[in-house]
């Protein structure tokens, strides 16, 4: 077959029938992958969340709701539940403290806030060093361990600052911006038991949830954290 | 398999390898051989995109005319490399977060315009595939290389297996500069050694 030549038409025709099956190609495979995608990501959150609560049998994705940080963000927290029962919380933290960019951490809080586990979810800090803090802060030597740790009873931040947590060697500003990042989800979660006063008991904190996640669903993110946020945050200013 | 199809196969893999000779996409190369998984996991991605570019552009090449021709390679491309991007966020979600930005960064990665430009756009069918393979298979080979070296300097480790303890690695060859080290021997004992063979 000749070459078409390069007329005006021709290259129009030519783009447009390109670009269209493109565009069909991936219409389809977009569809085909949408729910396999939204499965590897859960499954990706659960797994996260089963690291770090010891044990739940209801969704806690599914039920996920959002918590204030003291700094007007808010986090992701996934309540675990056995039998209905608050288990556990699994709270998505960041800090932007890092040596080298944000990093986010699941961290399990049992529902008094003392720490179950962790699991670093993302960072870019130096390998080696910084990427120790997924064993270092579980290891039982010294002071490095903060499993079972209530930050409420100890100081939640590094030695060399004076705190009960020793330091990644080599990798201080990164074990202070881990830290960080569980604190704030620590903090987070307190703040939130003291909003709902029947939190501990599950009565609220379950119904709020429930509500919130519901929302969530409907009206993505955007609706969820602007109606949920600020009747907490009138309610945290009362205190 | 005709003499001429191995010549095309063996092209890519030996004499116009794309990272040891032909020095093209050096950025994922450089960026994502920190481990020898990293490094196969963006090669074969690269091959993917290489094979199935190379074989639709050497089937359409006489319905694109030749003025445009380079923004319909790119679309065609592009097209390949967001359905992988997608296939991969589906099915291997682990191997996608470590790649990350580089896998939608196959678009420009010069090798894979290269070969169309100059090597699909001018032959069949076959030959373009073996052509993409071979290319594909180069880069691959390269990858893991550069790959597994930096692992085991750097961490003690190939594959993740433990091969010397871990705090004895110069952790340089994770980061950065290992890379550019490694790249520059690697270039220099395959041009010394392979090629010339």
């Amino acid at each position: 077959m000749q070459k078409l030549d390069s007329t005006f038409k021709n290259m129009v025709l030519s783009l447009g029938g390109v670009t269209l099956i493109a565009a069909a190609a991936l219409g389809t495979v977009y569809s085909l992958t949408l729910d396999p995608i939204a499965q590897a990501d859960v499954a990706r959150q659960e797994a996260a969340i089963k690291a770090v609560v010891p044990s739940f049998d209801n969704a806690p994705v599914a039920e996920q709701y959002r918590i204030v940080t003291p700094e007007g963000d808010s986090l992701i927290c996934f309540p675990g539940k056995v039998g209905g029962k608050l288990s556990g919380v699994a709270i998505q933290s960041y800090t932007k403290k890092g040596f080298n960019g944000v990093i986010d951490v699941m961290v399990g809080l049992s529902p008094d806030g003392s720490i179950v586990d962790y699991s670093v979810l993302k960072h870019a800090e130096t390998p080696g060093l910084g990427s120790k803090m997924q064993e270092w802060f579980r290891m039982d030597k010294n002071r490095q361990s903060i499993l079972g740790f209530n930050p409420g009873e100890h100081k939640l931040w590094v030695s060399k600052d004076g705190g009960d947590v020793d330091a990644i060697t080599a990798a201080t500003i990164s074990s202070r911006a881990f830290l960080d990042a569980v604190d704030r989800a620590y903090r987070s979660y307190m703040a939130s038991l003291d909003v709902n006063i029947d939190a501990r008991t599950g009565a609220t904190a379950s119904t709020d949830s429930i509500a919130a996640s519901k929302e969530y669903e409907v009206d993505a993110k955007s609706a969820a954290t602007i109606e949920y946020q600020p009747s907490e945050k009138e309610e945290a200013t009362h205190e | 398999m005709s003499n001429r199809s191995t010549a095309v196969l063996m092209n890519g893999i030996i004499k116009e390898n794309p990272t040891f000779v032909l020095l093209l996409g050096m950025c994922p190369t450089l960026g994502t051989t920190s481990s020898a998984v990293n490094g196969l996991g963006m090669g074969l991605a690269t091959l993917f995109v290489l094979v199935s570019s190379n074989m639709v552009i050497s089937a359409v090449k006489n319905l694109i005319p030749d003025k445009v021709r380079i923004p319909g390679f790119i679309v065609i491309i592009a097209t390949f490399v967001t359905l992988l991007e997608l296939l991969m966020k589906a099915y291997v979600p682990s191997l996608y977060e470590s790649l990350g930005l580089f896998i939608p960064l196959i678009v420009v990665n010069c090798i894979v315009l290269a070969r169309a430009e100059s090597f699909a756009s001018k032959n069949n069918v076959f030959s373009s595939m073996l052509d993409g393979l071979g290319m594909g298979l180069g880069f691959t080979i390269a990858l893991t290389l550069l790959g597994a070296l930096r692992e085991l300097l750097g961490s003690g480790k190939v594959f993740g297996l433990n091969i010397f303890p871990e705090q004895y690695g110069v952790l340089a060859f994770v980061l950065a500069p290992g890379a550019f080290i490694v790249l520059g021997y690697l270039i220099a004992l395959f041009n010394r050694y392979i090629k010339k063979a």
